[in-house]
């Protein structure tokens, strides 16, 4: 299954358009923050900036630290589907998650990425990509 | 959030208490420019001085904020340090997100802090931190501390000021997020007489989104637009630099205090020249998939045995015509090295280039002499600059305090008022002719972007006067819609009235749509009524004697048309801002 990956985001200038289409098209909020895609300033922003994303491990350790099975990994490649119905917002996948790629908002609802790939075409530096894993990485830093 | 009313936040540094209060008058008076002047006319007062501790710093967003791509600014409006009256000043980087998303319309910071503190604001949080210790720091030393001190990395704004907002330099800036400025006229000396170093907002909430398919088609349309065109690529491309070349080979590039319009030597501080040479990376305000932020880099041996450090500096066309032509720099690299310095100061570059290039034409004249200025001061070499610029800073001596409050201060001090390079306030970068020098001299914010003057100018013109201050009045009203909603000005030709009123419709304001042009004339209108209050008497603004002097690619200036429509303009100012 494609997964999302921030694969070159030594070209990020920082926008935050992912992080706000995400918002907009998957979760239906305004925000920046609660997102799949979340960009910080590397310490301070004179140098660049890291996404914080989910990097579809396999097994899932969140959807294991789930109790209620709103989190189940997916068919293959990582990653987790999620079914928000039966989330109860106990944020266990949160302490879970080894890199910080889950938030909860102030109702303590989760946000992660679900590697649809809808914030890809919004990124104007082209960082990220929706690719099977292991090829993503590969593409050379290169001037169209 | 989308609501009918203003939620606007207000600090009193020295009650170190904080109130949220709900203030009608969405359709009337937007948000952006509208609402920073309703606040001000409510908590300012325009007859006192701007040193009084009860006048308010005032940071307003719009209703499109965060809602819409480039929708990324922040109006703060305050009593200027300049002249003591009503201004407004633009910024983006993360300020106007991280209103939106600490729940504020606006900002509205009154009072006066015992000690040196920092403010900090978000959606279910206010704190006041003593910060003595960030007192006499530089705006990169401040940016970095406070990075550790604050919770939020990615989701806040940090404004910050330098040396040059504490000592009360007139044109003090607040540096937003280490690349962005509310530059002019004087903001950071206000929070520098505050007590207050540093403001964090902090953007922790999130909002649902209207229901329905309207607000997806807007932003659809709007971002495909501003994305797929070719209309912004050139502040993409080469950015604002790219205009640099360009003025000179129009005869319109103020050179070494506007003895010069044009010089052989701009192939070194072109914008082309900075893209291959120096531009290091992008940046973006946050909501702006442009990034017309360039950062330059540069490198500097400080030991033998080659021991470098390297610094990070964000160039476009004002720092470039301000730090470069105008102090005579034909090498880049020198300018970054001033962009870095004036940073590191939190001084506005364009009138701290405009001072120093003032200041090194006195000096040779005679007017002043060294034991003024501290150093020696030349055209071209950028040492001497650079000393100049800490003195700015500091306040170093008489001459230097008289400097720091506005070159037109201290060019009446020392008898070199004919070479001031002042229109309003320290001249930006267009010797372009009597349109640009009268709108720039009169306009609100003595701001380039005031007008299309400078534009106007580059084209043939008939001179007639009516017909261009009545178009200067239909530009400002226009620009005054845009400032509130609070839009990127690079965007203008993107967002029309039509489409702002698709997307504020989108959102749910159609009372909002419906009275754009209306509430466009009664706040340019506001605005004006403030700064007369505040003692502007725009029939007394004159232009210093270099601007008849100016050669430009129409030749000599026509100083009978500019004195013709500097009085037209100064009595139609004086009818726009008259009492209702
Ligand atoms: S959310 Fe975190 S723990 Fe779960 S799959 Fe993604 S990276 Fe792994
Ligand atoms: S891939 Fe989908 S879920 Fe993941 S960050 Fe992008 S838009 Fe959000
Ligand atoms: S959209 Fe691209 S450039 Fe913008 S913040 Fe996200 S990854 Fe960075």
């Amino acid at each position: 299954m494609k997964t999302l990956i921030a694969a070159r985001m030594e070209r990020c200038i920082g926008c935050q358009s992912c992080s706000l289409a995400c918002a907009r098209l998957v979760h239906k909020r305004l925000s920046w923050y609660t997102a799949g895609i979340r960009i910080g300033s590397s310490g301070g922003i004179s140098t660049g900036f890291e996404a914080r994303v989910c990097l579809a491990c396999d097994p899932p350790p969140c959807a294991a630290a789930c109790p209620t099975g709103s989190l189940t990994p997916r068919k293959s490649d990582g990653g987790i589907k999620q079914d928000k119905k039966l989330c109860i917002r106990c944020g266990k996948c949160v302490a879970a998650c080894p890199v910080g790629a889950i938030v909860q908002d102030e109702l303590d609802n989760p946000y992660l990425c679900i590697h649809c790939g809808r914030c890809v075409p919004y990124c104007p530096h082209d960082c990220l990509e929706l690719a099977e894993k292991g090829t993503a990485n590969v593409v050379q830093e290169v001037a169209e | 959030m989308i609501r009918p009313h203003f939620r606007v936040v207000v600090v009193d540094l020295t009650s170190r208490k904080t109130h949220a209060e709900n203030i009608p008058g969405r359709a009337e008076w937007l948000g952006g420019s509208g609402l920073a002047a309703l606040l001000f006319e409510k908590y300012g007062n325009a007859g006192a001085p701007w040193t009084d501790p009860a006048q308010p710093l005032i940071f307003a967003i719009g209703p499109l904020t965060g809602y819409f791509p480039l929708m990324s600014k922040t109006v703060c409006s305050f009593l200027s340090p300049y002249h003591g009256q009503y201004t407004e000043s633009h910024a983006g980087g993360r300020s106007a997100l991280a209103l939106r998303f600490a729940d504020m319309d606006a900002l509205v910071v009154v009072g006066k802090a015992a000690r040196p503190s920092v403010l900090s604001v978000g959606s279910q949080h206010m704190e006041i931190l003593d910060a003595p210790f960030l007192w006499g720091k530089d705006v990169f030393v401040t940016g970095k501390m406070l990075r550790h001190m604050l919770p939020g990395s990615g989701t806040r704004s940090i404004m910050r000021i330098g040396p040059a907002g504490e000592t009360g330099c007139a044109y003090a800036c607040i540096n937003v997020d280490t690349y962005r400025h509310f530059g002019r006229m004087g903001s950071g000396a206000v929070m520098g007489a505050k007590n207050l170093k540093a403001i964090a907002i902090l953007g922790d909430a999130s909002f649902p989104l209207p229901e329905g398919k309207d607000y997806a088609t807007a932003f659809k349309e709007i971002h495909s637009q501003l994305t797929e065109t070719t209309m912004m690529s050139k502040y993409h491309d080469l950015g604002t630099a790219g205009n640099v070349a360009a003025l000179n080979e129009l005869k319109s590039l103020p050179w070494r205090n506007l003895q010069a319009t044009t010089d052989p030597g701009i192939d070194g501080i072109s914008g082309e020249r900075f893209a291959t040479d120096m531009l290091l990376r992008n940046a973006a305000c946050a909501g702006c998939p442009v990034g017309c932020i360039h950062i330059g880099f540069l490198r500097e041996k400080f030991m033998a045995d080659h021991r470098y450090l390297y610094r990070q500096v964000a160039y476009d066309y004002e720092p470039i015509f301000s730090l470069g032509s105008m102090l005579g720099f034909t090498d880049g690299f020198a300018v970054l090295g001033l962009m870095d310095a004036v940073e590191r100061e939190g001084l506005d570059c364009m009138s701290s280039g405009v001072a120093l290039a003032w200041a090194t034409e006195a000096l040779q004249k005679g007017d002043v002499t060294q034991e003024e200025t501290l150093t020696p001061l030349t055209f071209g070499e950028p040492e001497g600059y650079k000393a100049a610029i800490r003195h700015l800073g500091s306040g170093a001596n008489e001459f230097y305090r008289r400097l720091a409050q506005g070159t037109m201060k201290a060019a009446s001090r020392y008898h070199g008022e004919d070479y001031a390079c002042v229109l309003g306030q320290e001249m930006a970068g267009y010797a372009t002719g009597e349109t640009f020098f009268v709108s720039e001299s009169l306009s609100f914010r003595h701001s380039h972007l005031d007008s299309s003057a400078y534009s106007a100018d580059q084209k043939p013109q008939d001179k007639d006067a009516d017909k261009v201050v009545a178009g200067f009045v239909k530009d400002e009203a226009s620009r005054c819609v845009l400032t509130s909603m609070v839009g990127c000005l690079f965007a203008r030709g993107v967002y029309s009235a039509e489409r702002l009123q698709q997307a504020l419709t989108s959102l749910g304001y159609a009372d909002v749509a419906a009275n754009l042009d209306a509430a466009g004339t009664d706040i340019q209108r506001l605005r004006w009524r403030l700064r007369m209050r505040s003692g502007y008497a725009p029939m007394q603004a004159t232009i210093p004697k270099r601007y008849t002097e100016v050669v430009t690619w129409k030749g000599p200036i026509d100083t009978q048309y500019m004195e013709t429509l500097r009085q037209t303009y100064a009595r139609k100012l004086m009818e726009l801002g008259q009492e209702v």
